[in-house]
């Protein structure tokens, strides 16, 4: 696997509730290999979002206001 | 073995995790004028306390009449009288203080239109001894938990504790029966760091993962209670672990208990409603406790669906899409997501899952950590714990809701408040322990080099599968003597562990296999304490003895895992008295509700 996820962005994906780590992982898994280099330093970005607006975004309908983490936002809910 | 230079940090107290617990003790530390190292895998505010959305319980009065001692009454009650009547009272007693303390500290509780804290009510929580209904929960919003996490890591750094984020505790460097501190690795280095303090203060939480279906977070490994169990060192009633009904099969996110309470009905493989033969009045709406041991009596009989006939289905199609989308927001959604199912249309995959860990490492009020001698309880110098970890114990057989987040700040403060009493800042730290830093290093440095057969998922899986099995709701003889052998056998199989990638710069692949090994003991620890209670008692039911025995059973299990997975046990007596003078203790009787 030479274009595996990087460690620390699959260790970032570990967050404080089940339901993330499950889309997060379920992304870089199915996604990540295949991503282009925008797309991953936009994931790298979304993980630096608080756990509630993750939440927010991920599970419950929102939208981020930023265009680029919107569409992160999309694909991970489509992986 | 390969060398490893260590870095040492001197501090007075290390603190190990940042979730609710672990950053309120740091707080009081720094505070107290200690230097205070907080050491966390995951950053602060990304800790599973983030989960806890419900509450926090306090009697604070604020919504109408309560007292703390009717909150001390529920969770006796709650703890079906295995919880210390010492410990509870003394809980209930601050928990208004403590939610008062971290309103100052700027946690933004919602409020009533008068300003003071709204208070919403719980299960469990009552007035009166269980006359009323009790309005006890202090909540902000519905992110509770991250409220509280952010206010405390705010704090902590404004006292200047500081922070060792990503950094991955190995061991305890125990010597001449103290602890002396805790050997950690640095994921972003690969650097190894010893941490030598006056106190070691463990904060790490539950230890969901030993099951296949668990609500916890994915870092919730109990590391703490793993590195307790290597260093000698035993648990505390580890066979009471909490369940929720409805887990999502395969990824364990909740599907609310709602979805019943609005119509949703449970099926077998047979399309039976199964519910009415086990509840004949209730049905689908009994209690957690009765529908989780019903679904598993279905799988274990071979009613289950699925290739593996392991889980179950919840249907909702028949109320329609308007009620469902009306009365259930979210859950169309949490089951899109996670099961690809639309509940309009299909039913979803459910299984009870793991929630809660009542059992952990056994300490006093003040958070020191204690192990039993011929001559009876013993204090284990240096060492403290507290939250989830811990188990001092005010949750007994199950805890009650929104209770864990008070538990957290409580105890999280009366450790430090302990520390500050017994502890001098500055005070000079004996010479570094060389022994248990070597025999730390060496038992890295194995995992590190494993080279078997067997992946570290692999492993995981066979632990998870075997305590999903055999040690989850549904307990007898015969399915816990099969569940010792098959959790006996996964830890066996950790000899042909296989680590692919040996770098040590964010190393997932290592650092799991070290989370594994905590699990595993921990896994062996709650089975074999389940199979030796031969009662049923709050969360633990044992189908061949299905009643509370407080002849032989009102005392805490303490259970010691060996290196070779043997498990030995001996036994703490639950402390009926209060020693408040402020309430009378409550004697043993039938918890019915």
């Amino acid at each position: 696997m030479a274009d595996a996820a990087p460690g620390q962005v699959r260790w970032r994906c570990r967050r404080g509730m089940k339901e993330l780590d499950v889309l997060l992982g379920r992304w870089l898994d199915r996604r990540w290999h295949r991503a282009a280099e925008p797309l991953r330093d936009d994931f790298a970005r979304l993980l630096e979002q608080p756990d509630p607006e993750l939440a927010a975004w991920l599970l419950h309908g929102a939208r981020p206001a930023d265009a680029a983490l919107a569409s992160v936002v999309d694909d991970i809910l489509r992986a | 073995m390969s060398a490893y230079p260590v870095t040492d940090h001197a501090c007075d107290v290390v603190v190990v995790g940042a979730g609710g617990a672990g950053l309120r003790a740091t707080v009081g530390l720094a505070q107290a004028g200690f230097s205070t190292a907080c050491v966390t895998k995951v950053f602060p505010t990304r800790s599973h306390t983030v989960a806890a959305q419900g509450g926090i319980s306090a009697a604070l009065g604020n919504m109408g009449e309560d007292d703390w001692r009717f909150h001390f009454y529920d969770t006796v009650k709650g703890s079906d009288w295995l919880g210390d009547q010492d410990a509870i009272a003394y809980m209930c007693r601050e928990a208004p203080a403590a939610v008062i303390e971290l309103e100052h500290f700027g946690l933004p509780f919602s409020r009533t239109e008068d300003g003071r804290i709204y208070q919403r009510p719980f299960g469990g929580m009552t007035t009166h001894y269980g006359k009323g209904i009790a309005q006890r929960t202090c909540a902000a919003a519905d992110r509770t938990g991250h409220a509280m996490l952010h206010t405390l890591y705010q704090q902590s750094l404004k006292h200047d504790a500081r922070f060792f984020i990503e950094y991955f505790a190995l061991d305890l460097l125990m010597q001449d029966g103290a602890c002396r501190g805790v050997l950690a690795l640095d994921m972003a280095t690969g650097t190894l760091h010893r941490f030598l303090a006056q106190a070691t203060v463990l904060a790490t939480g539950g230890y969901g993962r030993t099951y296949f279906s668990c609500t916890s977070a994915h870092t919730c490994t109990g590391d703490g209670g793993g590195m307790v169990l290597r260093a000698g060192l035993p648990l505390a009633d580890m066979e009471f672990v909490q369940f929720h009904p409805t887990g999502i099969y395969g990824a364990g996110c909740l599907i609310t208990e709602g979805s019943r309470g609005e119509g949703g009905v449970l099926r077998n493989s047979e399309g039976e409603r199964f519910m009415e033969r086990y509840a004949p009045n209730a049905k689908d709406l009994a209690s957690r406790d009765v529908v989780s041991r019903a679904m598993t009596i279905e799988i274990r009989e071979g009613r289950g669906v699925g290739p593996r006939k392991d889980h179950l289905l919840l249907h909702l199609e028949h109320l329609g899409a308007d009620v469902i989308h009306k009365r259930l927001p979210g859950i169309a959604e949490t089951a899109q997501i996670f099961a690809g199912v639309d509940v309009t249309r299909a039913p979803i995959p459910v299984l009870p899952t793991a929630h809660y860990n009542m059992g952990g490492i056994p300490c006093t009020i003040d958070g020191e950590v204690l192990t039993r001698t011929p001559a009876g309880d013993a204090v284990v110098p240096g060492l403290l714990a507290v939250g989830e970890a811990a188990c001092v114990s005010v949750h007994g057989a199950n805890r009650l809701g929104s209770n864990s987040l008070l538990d957290l700040v409580v105890f999280g403060r009366a450790a430090a408040a302990h520390c500050a009493k017994t502890l001098k800042p500055g005070a000079a730290l004996p010479s570094a322990p060389k022994a248990a830093t070597d025999a730390a290093l060496a038992a890295f440095d194995r995992v590190r080099h494993a080279s078997g057969t067997r992946p570290t998922a692999s492993l995981r899986d066979e632990m998870q599968r075997a305590m999903q099995k055999d040690a989850a709701v549904f307990r007898s003889g015969a399915s816990l003597d099969e569940g010792c052998r098959a959790v006996g056998a996964a830890f066996g199989a950790m000899a042909e562990l296989c680590i692919s990638d040996r770098s040590l710069v964010f190393n997932t692949d290592l650092v799991e296999a070290l989370e594994l090994d905590n699990l595993m003991r921990q896994a062996l620890a709650t089975i074999h304490s389940a199979r030796n209670r031969t009662e049923s008692r709050g969360a633990h039911a044992r189908e061949d003895f299905p009643a509370r025995d407080d002849a032989n059973w009102l005392k805490h299990t303490l259970a010691w895992v060996d290196d070779g997975g043997a498990v030995r046990f001996d036994y703490r007596p639950v402390q009926l008295a209060t020693r408040s003078g402020e309430v009378e203790s409550i004697p043993p009787k039938a918890r019915t509700y």
